[in-house]
């Protein structure tokens, strides 16, 4: 049984990791095609730094990932803040599933929705090209938002009111006691929501295609590049996002592991 | 400020406005342009000419829907095995299968063209071997294939947490009340991953059913998909509009209806409320 079930687990992480390996073969690929290897070169990933196009909507998809996940994440933590203080059940249960409504639904729908939004109110200001880079940014926000709240709102609900109370007691004004006492007990899922908008954010297409007109993100100029017949660089360009997020992940897994050696859990 | 909060509720004002005009407004004026004409006037016409798109609901529905199941009886055992595993090998399979879902979704998805096109990698095999060439690009079975890869995390992960959680007392107890392997899977596990089961369907049913991008790619565009007949018509120009916005509704209103579905299995107080 055991055997067979590495098996299983062995077969499984083959058929996740098959295309990967086919990306990262192909992009050593001295010839222009993706079917037939012939040689090694490190051409493709020699054009990529003078590839303008490619390097300008990296730009892009950073500004927009940065920018996003610390507006949603400052707005979010308020909001998760506020929301508890609501104190009608009604208020709060419509303010959840508004919340919800981005994550339930799908993409491609909220995607066009806020498209619509969007040159609705260009056209009423009469403008010619009404997408770009705010509305790329506030759909961003947008889909982020939730992730943040539900990343807050379960801790800020665990938190001991107990601490919030004392810290009034012993003279702290109410904006005081929240950054002193409350924000730092609830900070590991603040940041825990603020990666997941980075990362939302940096991952995301659909949306993007549908709110960036012309500010395109690196998706976007992918999704452009395998319109065409597909060349190797796009399998460059890849294989050094993988391998960038292949060694932040193992550095995250080590300190990790390191904080809970410390903490006496040793796994 | 009452009691029972860290702060006032005026600091949720600005996500509440936010959340009005970028998730309230957008559907209003979605639901606005499915109900009138290019002139703005009141209009059931698009859904009239809904019935050419049946095909595309039909064949959507029915690729998500095989794709989901495959996917949960692939991932279910997937996530009953990592939890037999040490922890620390579980938190490294856990990465790996993180992993390649960091990398964007169009590429995963382009790579498999690579692989099971007609001069691609396992006909290159097969015909080596001597069976010879086999059709396995643009045809359904790539789309679904693609659905079943570039998902099947999000049903891994949900079943995983929710069976990680289960308490190991409760699987001794079945074991001292004469429980095999076998009955305590059905008895215990089971029941006890349900939300897991209920919330990886829905997160991998959700973007299979309206993908596009998949179906463009592996299945050559023969079967055109509903996420593909919204994104062609809002790109071909501002009089499909309306058009794009009743199929954008209806698969909303699907979607909606299906999570509901999916919710009054599950128990879980955490669960959505829609």
């Amino acid at each position: 049984m055991k055997t067979l079930s590495r098996i299983y687990i062995a077969l499984i992480l083959l058929f996740l990791y098959a295309p990967v390996a086919v990306m990262i073969v192909f992009s050593f690929n001295s010839g222009g095609s993706v079917w037939v290897f012939e040689g090694f070169s490190l051409d493709w990933y020699k054009g990529l730094a003078t590839n303008s196009s490619m390097l300008t909507a990296l730009q892009h998809t950073l500004i927009v990932a940065v920018l996003s996940a610390i507006i949603s994440t400052v707005m979010g933590t308020a909001a998760s803040v506020g929301i508890l203080a609501l104190r009608k059940k009604f208020t709060r249960r419509a303010v959840m599933s508004a919340t919800n409504i981005p994550m339930m639904n799908a993409d491609i729908v909220t995607g066009v929705s806020l498209m619509l939004l969007f040159v609705f109110v260009g056209s009423l200001f009469g403008l010619k090209e009404s997408l770009g880079f705010f509305t790329v940014l506030a759909a961003h926000i947008t889909f982020n938002l939730p992730y943040v709240i539900l990343s807050v709102l379960p801790r800020l609900r665990a938190t001991d009111m107990s601490l919030n109370e004392a810290a009034l007691d012993l003279g702290c004004t109410p904006v005081k006691a929240f950054f002193k006492v409350i924000l730092p007990s609830i900070s590991t899922s603040i940041f825990t929501g603020a990666i997941m908008a980075f990362t939302l954010s940096l991952d995301d297409f659909v949306i993007s295609y549908f709110t960036c007109g012309h500010y395109q993100t690196l998706p976007i100029v992918i999704y452009n590049m395998t319109k065409k017949t597909v060349s190797p660089d796009v399998y460059a360009l890849s294989t050094i996002i993988f391998l960038a997020v292949f060694v932040l992940l193992i550095l995250y897994n080590t300190l990790q592991s390191k904080a809970d050696l410390r903490r006496g859990i040793r796994a | 400020m009452n009691k029972k909060s860290f702060g006032s509720r005026i600091v949720a004002a600005p996500y509440i406005v936010w959340a009005a005009i970028f998730i309230i407004v957008p559907l209003v004026i979605v639901a606005y342009f499915a109900f009138t004409d290019a002139n703005g006037a009141f209009a059931l016409s698009n859904f009239a000419q809904i019935g050419k798109y049946k095909k595309a609901f039909g064949l959507s529905i029915l690729y998500a829907v095989i794709a989901t199941i495959i996917t949960l009886f692939i991932a279910y055992p997937m996530a009953y095995f990592m939890t037999k595993l040490k922890i620390s090998n579980q938190r490294m399979i856990m990465m790996l299968i993180m992993l390649p879902m960091w990398m964007n979704f169009l590429i995963r998805t382009y790579s498999w063209i690579t692989i099971l096109a007609n001069t691609g990698l396992i006909n290159k095999f097969l015909t080596w071997i001597g069976i010879g060439q086999v059709q396995l690009i643009n045809t359904p079975g790539a789309v679904i294939l693609g659905m079943v890869y570039d998902f099947i995390p999000y049903m891994i992960l949900p079943i995983y947490t929710a069976m990680s959680k289960i308490d190991n007392s409760l699987l001794e107890a079945a074991s001292d009340l004469g429980s095999n392997s076998w009955s305590r899977i059905r008895r215990v596990i089971m029941p006890l991953s349900l939300p897991g089961v209920i919330s990886g369907i829905t997160m991998v049913f959700v973007p299979s059913v309206s993908t596009f991008y998949i179906s463009q790619k592996l299945g050559g565009n023969k079967d055109m998909l509903i996420g593909d007949a919204i994104e062609y018509l809002f790109n071909t120009g501002s009089q499909y509009y309306n058009v794009a916005s009743t199929l954008s509704l209806i698969l909303m209103v699907l979607i909606l209806v299906c999570t509901l579905i999916m919710n009054r299995f599950s128990d879980d107080e955490e669960a959505v409320v829609l």
